[in-house]
């Protein structure tokens, strides 16, 4: 099989497994789409000053609903399912085997993006049919590629992560403490105009305010001066993507840390 | 590791016994590709397994200490997956049946016994249809008619003209399976041969050992030829007694004259050969790592 193919072959498992699991699909999938419908109904009232545009409550989480689905998919459940290949000896296992890293990497990251883009789709959907947000055809094409962009880069940071965390029972916890933490930060759970200024200037050199942002003007491009892509945050994301992927390749093993 | 040479033929199965700790997991990982010598020459089909890419490993099969079924898939997909990464895999029903997990097939991973994961471990070492199987010490923990079971498909393997290098801590695993044995203890080999000549086992002394007749001592005992020592060498309680020859033949033919012509039954009388375990405690003792 080419390799091309074989990422394919690979990616048809990883896609399987991550079906089979319901911690996956309730944390990725369950979690935003509850989130949102409740938050939505709270703040569908509401009207928030966003960088100097008002946002109804219901525009203001369905982007940020669709981000807090794709860091799931990515710093909570890659992260997870990382650790656990690596402690159960099961990356050692396909270490054994003539597949290439590039292989697993490639199921990694593709079931990761099928399962944002799923993501994309079921809230997008949601937020229309339930609170009438509506998107534009551009409007949609500029969701899905920050999407792309956006999950591809917290791929990288995944595998980074994962590098840090030495066993499995460790990683549910730190993951959640990381996601928690990480989101309140960047606006997810808490309109963001409820902040003070460093608390936003500190979260938007992490990678989360950003594609929220990004992802925000993919939904209302008033709040980027007019323009469906936030390239300057998106760069941002991707530098954390880049810079993840480097340092997990300096520190990655494919041996359980307590060997 | 302390320098050890081992070589290993093709079709042969070697089993490379030794206590726990004395370094059969770390010589494995050397020869897998998993871990760096520090220091010495290592060659697996042809190639230093350290350098060794992804040819070198589709002509190699590999069974882990710790299983790791991809738990939510699966037996069937676990092993088509696995399949995908090899340039000639078997075909998956065929693996089944040499595994005698057929009617495994569409069970998921983590639902399979203790011995069954064991045997999907060997059906992933097999699907890509390698000519040389490591197998880490792959029955520890088994209840014995599952440790029957996956002796069964070794050796299917070897009827299969398949190269096994089998580390062990059982004795009669080894006995069982292997053409060769090398009992490895404190980082070095300290005896190599087949099951039947290993540490001298053929050469060894044979036990004689019976309970003396009432009112006889050891002291009235004949000698017999090639006695090891003056006297019988122990006199155990209730009167039993041991005595080591090099051949069995010619002291039992003494003693049995000797008892015929003093009408004693000498009822109980056995002749026992040093078992494998005999040897290989011999060899090892003194390592410590023992479980």
């Amino acid at each position: 099989m080419s390799t091309a193919s074989l990422v394919a072959h690979q990616a048809r498992y990883d896609l399987r497994v991550f079906l089979r699991d319901p911690r996956a699909r309730g944390f990725t999938l369950a979690l935003p789409l509850l989130l949102l419908l409740l938050f939505g109904y709270i703040f569908r009232h509401e009207v928030f000053n966003y960088t100097g545009v008002s946002i109804p409550g219901d525009s203001y989480y369905l982007p940020r609903m669709i981000v807090l689905g794709i860091a799931s998919v990515t710093l909570s459940n890659l992260v997870v399912v990382l650790v656990a290949k690596r402690e159960t000896g099961a990356l050692k296992r396909r270490r054994a085997t003539p597949v290439q890293p590039v292989v697993l990497i490639g199921g990694d990251v593709i079931t990761s993006e099928v399962s944002a883009l799923a993501i994309v789709v079921v809230l997008s959907v949601v937020g229309w049919a339930v609170f009438g947000v509506h998107q534009t055809a551009a409007g949609a094409g500029a969701v899905i590629v920050t999407a792309v962009i956006g999950t591809a880069a917290l791929c990288g940071v995944a595998y980074a992560v994962a590098t840090l965390i030495k066993s499995i029972d460790a990683a549910g916890p730190l993951v959640m403490l990381i996601m928690f933490t990480l989101n309140a930060i960047s606006g997810i759970y808490i309109p963001e105009n409820l902040f003070p200024a460093w608390l936003r200037d500190i979260a938007q050199v992490l990678p989360i305010r950003p594609l929220a942002v990004a992802m925000q003007a993919a939904f209302d491009p008033r709040t980027n001066g007019g323009r469906l892509f936030a390239w300057p945050d998106l760069l941002i994301v991707a530098a954390w993507g880049v810079a993840g992927a480097l340092f997990a390749v300096r520190r990655f093993s494919w041996s359980p840390s307590q060997a | 590791m302390r320098g050890i040479d081992l070589e290993v033929a093709r079709g042969e199965i070697l089993a490379f016994l030794g206590p726990n700790g004395a370094g059969k997991t770390t010589t494995t990982e050397i020869l897998e590709g998993f871990r760096k010598r520090t220091a010495g020459d290592v060659r697996v089909l042809g190639t230093d397994p350290e350098h060794a890419g992804p040819d070198w490993r589709a002509r190699i099969g590999v069974v882990l200490q710790t299983n790791a079924p991809e738990r939510l898939l699966t037996v069937r997909e676990c092993l088509s997956m696995y399949a995908g990464y090899y340039p000639r895999p078997l075909s998956v029903n065929r693996v089944l049946e040499l595994t005698g997990l057929t009617e495994k097939t569409d069970s998921r991973c983590d639902q399979l016994s203790g011995g069954q994961q064991r045997r999907l471990d060997v059906a992933l070492a097999l699907i890509g249809d390698p000519e040389l199987i490591f197998l880490d010490e792959p029955t520890t923990g088994f209840d014995p008619t599952a440790r029957r079971l996956t002796w069964d498909v070794v050796s299917g393997l070897r009827d299969l003209g398949k190269t096994i290098f089998l580390t062990t801590h059982f004795m009669d695993e080894a006995e069982a399976l292997a053409d060769r044995i090398m009992i490895l203890a404190a980082g070095r080999i300290v005896a190599s041969g087949t099951p039947q000549t290993i540490g001298g086992r053929d050469i060894d002394a044979t036990v004689i050992s019976f309970t003396l007749p009432d009112g006889r001592t050891a002291a009235q005992l004949p000698t017999l030829p090639g006695q090891l020592g003056q006297h019988p060498s122990a006199q155990r309680a209730h009167g039993r007694v041991e005595i080591s020859v090099p051949e069995p033949m010619p002291a039992l033919h003494a003693l049995t004259e000797w008892a015929m012509a003093n009408g004693l039954p000498l009822a109980d009388i056995s002749v026992q050969r040093p078992s494998l375990e005999d040897i290989y405690l011999r060899l090892t003792a003194g390592d410590g790592g023992t479980r």
